[in-house]
């Protein structure tokens, strides 16, 4: 989309694929560099006091921050584009896999919030946008404002809160026993239940998704019903629509056909767009449901000073962000015969 | 200057109108809670007792103390309203740095060109790709470990998120502006780059400018919370800060206990549902695609005691229908 020469495909999508490394190489560099200008070295923050001065000597040499910061930069460099994240200096975990327990977590949080977000967000979206200015738009409209301001443990606060006397799930992404019993295969807890064909555990990981996956939703849901309305405002405005209207086709057929399927092709940019937002949603979320996924593990290592680990998990973040935004553009480029590469 | 800025708001119609009505309304009842909060607060933010007598731990709100207390022996009802102050102070900090920061850094990046152009468009763009919380997270536990924490530091590390935004309308506005013909016009009768930049440019610039502002003002408060709420923002010895108050308030809500939760949480929204809908409300009448102009009210000359009644009519009504 970037430049308006003619190409196919294939090159385009090379070409994206080639503009990604340096921007994670940016992001990459400058979450080095900050947490390296912070005072204070990564060994004594996280295990300093606790062990003796020999000891934590011998710990900065094997992490080998006592060697120059140009130096220690290339290594890191080298080591990411080999994908080798290295290991928590807190507990000694591989950063890879704490990206392989807890992200799947993570993923079927995000994935049930984009669920309820398509599900109540654009019937909403199309009909404020068709019905501009009437009440329904005006609620619907503030309906959304709401869910996208209101910051998510608020939502998730108030959530938990009424379903308190109720006795619903409000803590974690299942009851104990069933993460007892599951036995982890592909690490993503509601697969491995449905792979062991335990239907008792399958039902209580849905019900631990529900809160989480609303809150998330809710949040996701007032992009989706501004940008449909939008949207919707504007290809009505379009000569298509105008020379639908001409031919004296009814006003619902207009609508229906010309007018709604164009609204919806942006939102699949959009949706690109809004993977940021949602992995910063769902560093808030887990946090209010004590859920067990990356954004958990990342506010722990941070607090915990764990520098190698949270390099580690911003940099996945920034991957991840980086990768659906690309596949994102690549199936806009499909679907819409107007996107241009 | 003043009158450009403002502009937008007095050609507002409609829907536009009325959530900008409400948006400033709401906003401006924070700001009052800020500007008189040791006068309406009966404890500072971070008092624990009064007259030497330590308050209770969690009391359920009452005559005494309107919100209740929470689990750190303080007054909701204080912290709610101090925290009025924390909060907009900290946007307005963060607005102005970003919007100052951004909006030179776009005119020169835009006029300038070449490869200082290319350069900041493409480190802007990685960092707005970036999750906003994700960036004002490390920033803050950086910014908190240089400075030693406090408002500032958290006004600087949302600082650095924002700036991406102001950048890039800025300078996309800059490229197409400057090559219009008041603008060679100027060049040609010999005025200075400087000159250019700030008499020509930024007048014609920094019209979208408010619109991002308020939006970014509700988005920032957001984010302030976030960070407080995943205990790397101000400290409640520092300030009294809702997202931290409802992170202390997490462990009660599980259990049933509603109002050390309830009360920073509702301000919180509040606020951030006030500042969009200002936000929004300027957005409808600034961008093309949406706006709707206020007819011009047409004052036909009177021919006759029939015809005028009729023009009067026809032009009162402000709201109008499809173009």
């Amino acid at each position: 989309m970037a430049s308006a020469a003619q190409g196919s495909l294939p090159r385009y999508v090379v070409q994206r694929l080639l503009l990604m490394i340096p921007m994670i190489w940016v992001v990459v560099t400058v979450v080095f560099l900050l947490l390296r200008v912070a005072p204070g070295d990564p060994v004594s923050a996280s295990v300093g006091g606790r062990l003796s001065e020999e000891e934590l000597d011998r710990r900065r040499e094997a992490l080998g921050i006592d060697r120059p910061l140009w130096q220690q930069y290339l290594e890191y460099l080298g080591d990411v584009a080999r994908f080798r994240f290295g290991e928590s200096l807190s507990d000694n975990r591989p950063i890879t896999s704490i990206i392989i327990d807890n992200g799947g977590a993570t993923l079927t949080l995000t994935l049930g919030a984009f669920l309820v977000a398509l599900v109540i967000g654009i019937p909403l979206g199309l009909v404020a946008g068709r019905r501009r200015d009437s009440a329904a738009d005006v609620g619907i409209r503030l309906f959304g404002i709401t869910s996208y301001a209101v910051p998510v443990f608020v939502t998730g606060l108030v959530l938990v809160l009424l379903a308190g006397g109720t006795g619903w799930p409000t803590y974690d992404i299942a009851s104990p026993i069933t993460k007892f019993q599951v036995e982890p295969v592909t690490h993503i807890l509601l697969v491995d239940a449905l792979i062991a064909g335990d239907m008792g555990a399958v039902g209580d990981v849905l019900q631990h998704h529900v809160l989480p996956c609303l809150t998330l939703g809710l949040l996701l849901c007032g992009v989706f019903i501004r940008l449909v309305r939008v949207n919707l405002l504007m290809t009505m405005k379009g000569d298509y629509v105008e020379a639908a209207r001409a031919r004296g086709i009814p006003e619902r057929y207009v609508v229906r056909r010309h007018a709604f399927r164009n609204a919806l092709v942006p939102l699949i940019t959009v949706l690109g767009l809004q993977v940021a937002l949602t992995l910063a949603g769902a560093i808030l979320t887990e946090r209010t449901f004590n859920w067990p996924g990356l954004g958990t593990q990342l506010v722990d290592y941070l607090n915990a000073r764990d520098y190698p680990a949270v390099q580690g998990l911003v940099t996945f973040f920034a991957v991840i962000v980086v990768v659906t935004s690309l596949i994102v553009d690549i199936v806009n480029a499909l679907v819409d015969p107007r996107v241009r590469y | 200057m003043l009158s450009r800025l403002l502009g937008p708001i007095r050609s507002t119609t409609g829907t536009a109108r009325w959530l900008l009505v409400a948006g400033v309304a709401i906003t401006g009842v924070f700001v009052l809670m800020a500007l008189l909060a040791p006068w309406i607060t009966p404890t500072d933010f971070a008092q624990r007792s009064v007259d030497g007598v330590k308050l209770p731990k969690l009391a359920s709100p009452s005559g005494e103390h309107w919100f209740g207390t929470n689990d750190q022996f303080y007054d909701i009802f204080s912290r709610v309203v101090w925290g009025a102050r924390t909060a907009l102070t900290v946007i307005v900090l963060s607005v102005l740095f970003s919007l100052v920061i951004g909006v030179v850094l776009g005119l020169v990046s835009g006029y300038v060109g070449g490869w200082t152009d290319r350069l900041l468009v493409f480190l802007t763009d990685a960092l707005y790709a970036f999750p906003s919380l994700l960036l004002a997270i490390v920033f803050s536990f950086v910014l908190s470990n240089a400075l030693g924490g406090g408002v500032v530091a958290a006004a600087l590390s949302l600082t650095v998120v924002y700036i991406p935004q102001y950048f890039r309308v800025v300078r996309n506005t800059t490229v197409s502006a400057r090559e219009a013909t008041y603008v060679e016009a100027a060049r040609a009768i010999g005025a200075k780059d400087t000159t250019i930049m700030s008499r020509y440019l930024f007048g014609n610039v920094v019209q979208s400018v408010p619109v991002i502002g308020t939006l970014n003002a509700a988005d920032a408060l957001a984010t302030l919370a976030g960070l407080g709420f995943l205990g790397f923002g101000i400290q409640p010895n520092e300030a009294a800060e809702w997202g931290y108050d409802i992170e202390r308030a997490l462990d009660d809500a599980q259990a049933g206990v509603w109002w050390p939760a309830i009360f920073p949480g509702a301000a919180i929204a509040l606020l951030v549902i006030g500042l969009t809908l200002i936000g929004e409300g300027l957005n409808e009448t600034v961008n093309p695609a949406l706006r709707r102009r206020r007819l011009q009210e047409v004052v036909m000359p009177a021919r006759g005691l029939a015809t005028s009644g009729v023009a009067a009519a026809g032009t009162a009504d402000g709201t109008e229908g499809e173009r």
